[in-house]
Parts: structure tokens; C-alpha cells; sequence
């Protein structure tokens, strides 16, 4: 059982928070050690789910929609909206609420923290999510390498059910709800939420395709709800303390309401992570929170959330860190958590290493992105290595095109490419450098599929 | 519940193994999670091979067997995941992350320093059988990287100075 301090998350367990203001991180042990069920009970933990037990459940999805909660684990979809497309009524069968905790995506840490430490603010979240979407049972979808969190979820879920709050009764109401952690395996593809559900039912995790949408038809064919860890987490503040104090808690300008878990890694002062409200700026998380960069480095690119976001220059620093913030400097937030680019990486090497995570991580179902990545990788190897030929970085951008979004079965080949094109929009020079023959005389052997 | 087929090798005989008890009643118990028992399949593995270190091809049909699926869905899964080994490993394994920050924090010089001082690449077991050195994603410690995992355990930042004495106390 899980009992030892995490010190891994920076200075979180160390910032002043409050609960007005930190909805997700307010109740933090100074430790780092789990918040146990007493604890959580003290400081108004399973309130919100009572409160929704007094609910409809299409009033829930409502109130989550009005309060601007958009999906923390990427895609930024609302969960309102996704809550209220979910098939319900008397002749659908009661489904699922599945939580993606298969925290994959490089450069995340933030769904970790919450589950080693405040497991009971998902469970919450679940309960809520399943009154709002008529699940009659819940799964979270651990990724198999976090030990720490599966021991907490699975003590928090004891604790759940032996106090009632899971199980026939929730909460003595005539709900009836349970959860089960699933661990996984392996395999980044596992996070994308159609494979996902193939994964839960015990098959390889290949994409499905959409429609139908998971919300129609899921696991064992019924109604499944996928939500990331965090999502589920701003549930309980938003049922407890209502939409307009949540929409209140983000800074003028973002369209998303709440705080975020934002962070900053890479050779910085004080890599972390930070509950700031939606639309903080990145300059502010960079300058204030991660102090800036080491003495000794430059900022020369940063790239806002996760290896499936593209680079920005280091002026676009002041840009807010919500999805219409940075949509307007032309990327995602995805998950929120940025990674600073010093002077010292040559890009066309940070690429060949990230196109090799992804080629690796393809499920290999559809070609242009079984296909298409190993040979950016190989395209990215020689240039690496200074032997590039004319007209490579025009493939490049080529294939950038190709496995983008719309042409492939899943977001996988697109979230691959989005860093490369970005990377060879500001950085062609570094591209270019790596040229050192006339078109079509270097790449004589076929490119090489399965050696990545 | 359909009868288990063995597609993979029908003919050839089926090579012994000995389920433990607790590991039937654990993959029993696992089954009863889901509605279809097939959906225990990930986690029969991992059962067995938190015992035996790896799955040998007996598991494979005795998962079959209890899950009542073919033997061949069984191995599907068990060669699509990467933490399920199907081979071999030694009694500590060391997943070392290459993902893009760690990368930046200096993963390349780590992971020379290992194979210099294990005499192994990424993918092969020390002579001694001691480690397993492989790759992983991101292990959500990229605030401290470069990340890596020994067995259960996290550590970083992980630095061609202190990684050997890290191993150390695996013995
Ligand atoms: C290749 C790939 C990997 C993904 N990995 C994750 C993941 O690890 N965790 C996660 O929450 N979402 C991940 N997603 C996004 C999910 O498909 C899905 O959008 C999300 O779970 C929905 O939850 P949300 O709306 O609450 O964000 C991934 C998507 C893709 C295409
Ligand atoms: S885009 Fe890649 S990961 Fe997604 S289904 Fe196609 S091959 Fe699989
Ligand atoms: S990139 Fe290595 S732990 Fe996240």
C-alpha cells in the first residue's frame, strides 16, 4: 500500500492554494502522500456527487457544458457536449464511464499526480460522470508502468466501497455504481479512446472507426463514456461550487473555463507542475513558475503541450494557455504541459527522435502512417548524419500533408506530424544544412520498414 | 462460452505448464470484472508473468483454456503489447525512457553509459541474467529526467554517473 511521500512533481505540494481558487490541488498534502478517504470527507470530498445524485442527468451534462470544462486529455472536446450526446433513455442498456489513464503522450506528468495523490477526486468525478451518462459501471484504464497509482486507486476504491460511496447504494441513494482499475500493458496507441476500449475488452489496440461514436456504441457494444483523469476531476468543484464561480476561475480571454494543470520541463530552473487558471500566459509559466531557462541556455523553441503539438518561437511566449490561445498562434494546447527547446538541440535530431517514438507507437493498421513514419524517420536519419539529398525536406513536408488530419484511421499519424511541420516552417535552415547531395543520389537502399 | 481452438499450432503438441492455483483463482477473479471474459486476457498475462518473469508458450494455451478463446487471440494480444514478454528476460528489468524529453535531458549519454557498463543493447539481457534493458515511453517523470524504471521503481534524473550505482542494490 501506498504510504510514501512522492516528491515528483516540483513544488506542488508546496505552492499556497486555496480552495476558492485550486479546486484540483487545494487539498494536497504538504507529504505528497495520498489524501485518504477521512480526509478528503473533511474537506468537502463526495459533496459534489451528492449534489448530483439530486440531479437529472441530462441537467449535469448541462451544468459541466456551461461551465466550459473541455477534455484535459488532448483534444479539448467539452465534456458537457459529450456527456450529452451519450445514447440514453429506457431502452438503451446502461453503459460505461471509462477514465483514460493511460498518460502516455511525452513530456505528462499530470494525471499521475492526481491519481498517486487525490484518487478520490476521480472516483468522485466517475460517480458524477456515470449519474450524467447512466453508466451502471466504470473502468480506469491505468497504463501498466504506474505502480504508485494503482496502488492508490486501488485503496481508494476499498475505501469507496466500504463506506458506501461505490457499490449498490452510492452514497445511500438508489444508484447503483461500481469501478474497476484496469491495467494495461504497453503501447501509446492504448490512449487513443476507440483503441482504448478494444484494449478493456482484451484485444490489440487498434482504432475503430468512428462512426459509430463510443457514446453510441462502445465497449461490449453499449454506451461508453472516455474521459482523461483530469477532466473527471474538475466534475466534483464544478457540482459543488457551481458554473459561474468555474467560468470565474479562468482569466478573461480564454473560452475554456477553470484552472489547468499546466507544466514546464527541458533545461530549466525549476521544471514542474502548477494549477494556474486557463489563460494564464505561457511567459508566465515559463518565467514565473519554471524561473526561466538554466544559466548557460537559450530558449530557442518551446512546444506548448505533449510531442503531438507543434514548436512555437520563443515570442510566442505570450500566448494563453487555452484552446483559443493557442489555436491563434497556429497549434493545440494539448495536454498543457509545454517543453522548453534550448539553443544546444539541433531540431532535425529532436525530429528523427520524436518520428521514431511515433513509428514505433504506430499500430501499423493503416498504411500512410505504417508506412509514412518509418520513412520520415529514415529521411530524418540522413540528414541527421549530414547526408540528405535535394529535395528531401520537400518529402518531408510532403508526407507532412499526407498523414495529416482526415487522411488517416486515427489522430496518431496527424499528432505525428504536426511537431515536423512546425519544426520545418521555423527551423528550415537546420533542415537544410543536412543536404549534401543532388537529388536522388543518396537513398539508394528501400526504405527500411520495421527497424525503428 | 465457445470451445477453446488452438489455431497456432494444432498439431504440434502442447508444450507443459503448470498453472499455479492462486494464479487460476487471480485470473478467475479478473474475469468477473468484465462481461466477457476474453477482456481478462491482458491480465492473465500479467499474472503469469509476474511469476515466471516472462510467458512461456504453455501460458498461452492454458490462458486459452480458462478464458475459453482461441490460443492464437491469446498471442495476438501477447505479441502486441510491449510490456509482455514472450521471451526470457532477466530478473530485473530496466525500461529506460526515450521520449522526447528525456531526450533533451541527455537519455542518449545515459543509455551508452548502460550498454558500455551492462556489455548489452537496448533489447538483450546481461550474460549473468541479472538485467533487461529496454525502451519505453514517456514515464511521466519528465520533470526529473532522464526517466528510468528498474522492476517497479522510478528514478531520475538518472545520469551516466549514478545509474550504475542506481542498479546496484538490484541484485
Ligand atoms: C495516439 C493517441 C494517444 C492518446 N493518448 C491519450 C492518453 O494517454 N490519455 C488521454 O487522456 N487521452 C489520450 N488521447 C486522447 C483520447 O483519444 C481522447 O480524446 C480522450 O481520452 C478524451 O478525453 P477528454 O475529452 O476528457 O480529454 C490520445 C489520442 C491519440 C490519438
Ligand atoms: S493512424 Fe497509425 S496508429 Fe492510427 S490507426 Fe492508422 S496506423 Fe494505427
Ligand atoms: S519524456 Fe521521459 S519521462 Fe517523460
Amino acid at each position: 500500500m501506498s504510504t510514501r511521500p512522492f516528491a515528483s512533481f516540483g513544488t506542488i505540494n508546496a505552492m499556497p492554494r486555496a480552495e476558492e481558487t485550486h479546486p484540483l490541488t487545494w487539498r494536497l498534502r504538504d507529504d505528497g502522500a495520498m489524501v485518504a478517504l477521512d480526509e478528503y470527507r473533511d474537506k468537502h470530498g463526495y459533496e459534489g456527487a451528492k449534489n448530483a445524485l439530486d440531479m437529472k442527468g441530462d441537467d449535469i451534462s448541462e451544468l459541466v457544458k456551461d461551465a466550459g470544462l473541455k477534455g484535459r486529455g488532448g483534444a479539448g472536446f467539452p465534456a458537457g457536449v459529450k456527456w450529452s450526446l451519450t445514447a440514453k433513455g429506457e431502452e438503451m442498456p446502461r453503459g460505461y464511464v471509462v477514465c483514460n489513464a493511460d498518460e502516455m503522450e511525452p513530456n505528462t506528468y499530470k494525471d499521475r499526480m492526481l491519481m498517486e495523490q487525490m484518487p478520490h477526486l476521480l472516483i468522485e468525478g466517475m460517480i458524477i460522470s456515470a449519474l450524467a451518462n447512466n453508466a451502471f459501471r466504470g473502468y480506469i484504464f491505468l497504463r501498466g508502468e504506474y505502480h504508485d497509482a494503482a496502488a492508490s486507486i486501488e485503496r481508494a476504491l476499498a475505501e469507496a466501497r466500504e463506506a458506501g460511496i461505490l457499490g449498490t447504494s452510492v452514497l445511500g441513494s438508489e444508484f447503483d455504481f461500481d469501478i474497476f482499475l484496469h491495467t494495461g500493458a504497453g503501447r501509446y496507441i492504448c490512449g487513443e479512446e476507440t483503441a482504448l476500449i478494444n484494449s478493456l475488452e482484451g484485444r490489440r489496440a487498434n482504432p475503430r472507426s468512428k462512426p459509430p461514436f463510443p457514446g453510441q456504441s462502445g465497449a461490449w457494444g453499449k454506451p461508453t463514456v472516455v474521459n482523461n483523469v483530469e477532466t473527471l476531476c474538475n466534475a466534483p468543484p464544478i457540482l459543488y461550487h457551481g458554473k459561474a464561480w468555474y467560468l470565474g476561475l479562468a482569466l478573461e480571454g480564454s473560452d475554456d473555463g477553470g484552472t489547468k494543470l499546466f507544466g514546464f520541463t527541458g533545461q530549466i530552473k525549476n521544471p514542474g507542475l502548477w494549477e494556474l487558471p486557463l489563460g494564464t500566459t505561457a511567459r508566465e509559466i515559463f518565467e514565473d513558475y519554471a524561473q526561466g531557462m538554466k544559466d548557460g541556455y537559450r530558449l530557442k523553441a518551446w512546444q506548448p503541450g505533449g510531442a503531438g503539438t507543434g514548436f512555437l518561437l520563443p515570442e510566442h511566449l505570450s500566448a494563453q494557455m487555452c484552446s483559443n490561445g493557442i489555436a491563434d498562434v497556429g497549434t493545440r494546447m494539448g495536454t498543457g504541459l509545454s517543453l522548453a527547446v534550448d539553443h544546444t538541440v539541433n531540431m532535425v535530431s529532436l525530429l528523427r527522435n520524436m518520428e521514431e517514438f511515433f513509428a514505433r507507437e504506430s499500430c501499423g493498421w493503416c498504411t500512410p502512417c505504417r508506412d509514412g513514419l518509418p520513412w520520415t524517420v529514415k529521411l530524418l536519419r540522413s540528414l541527421e548524419r549530414g547526408e540528405g539529398e535535394q529535395g528531401d525536406i520537400e518529402i518531408l513536408e510532403e508526407l507532412t500533408g499526407k498523414l495529416g488530419p482526415g487522411k488517416t484511421f486515427c489522430a496518431h499519424a496527424p499528432g505525428a506530424v504536426e511537431p515536423l511541420a512546425s519544426a520545418i516552417q521555423y527551423f528550415r535552415d537546420e533542415f537544410e544544412q543536412g543536404i549534401s547531395h543532388p537529388r536522388r543520389a543518396a537513398h539508394a537502399e528501400p526504405i527500411p520498414v520495421g527497424s525503428i | 462460452m465457445t470451445q477453446p481452438t488452438s489455431l497456432i499450432a494444432s498439431d504440434r503438441a502442447r508444450p507443459e505448464f503448470d498453472m499455479h492455483d492462486e494464479d487460476r483463482h487471480a485470473i478467475e477473479h479478473e474475469m468477473s470484472h468484465y462481461e466477457n471474459p476474453r477482456a481478462a486476457s491482458i491480465g492473465a498475462l500479467k499474472i503469469v508473468q509476474k511469476r515466471h518473469g516472462w510467458v512461456p508458450d504453455g501460458a498461452i494455451y492454458a490462458i486459452s483454456d480458462i478464458l475459453g478463446i482461441p490460443s492464437s487471440d491469446v498471442e495476438g494480444v501477447a505479441t502486441f503489447y510491449s510490456l509482455i514478454f514472450r521471451q526470457p528476460v532477466g530478473r530485473h528489468v530496466i525500461l529506460l525512457c526515450d521520449s522526447m524529453t528525456c531526450y533533451i535531458d541527455g537519455y542518449e549519454a545515459v543509455k551508452e553509459a548502460l550498454a558500455r557498463q551492462l556489455g548489452i543493447q537496448m533489447g538483450q539481457t546481461t550474460e549473468d541474467g541479472r538485467f533487461t534493458l529496454l525502451p519505453v515511453c514517456c514515464l511521466g517523470n519528465c520533470d526529473k529526467g532522464p526517466a528510468m524504471m528498474v522492476d517497479e521503481d522510478i528514478h531520475g534524473p538518472v545520469t551516466p554517473d549514478n545509474v550504475m550505482q542506481l542498479l546496484e542494490t538490484y541484485s
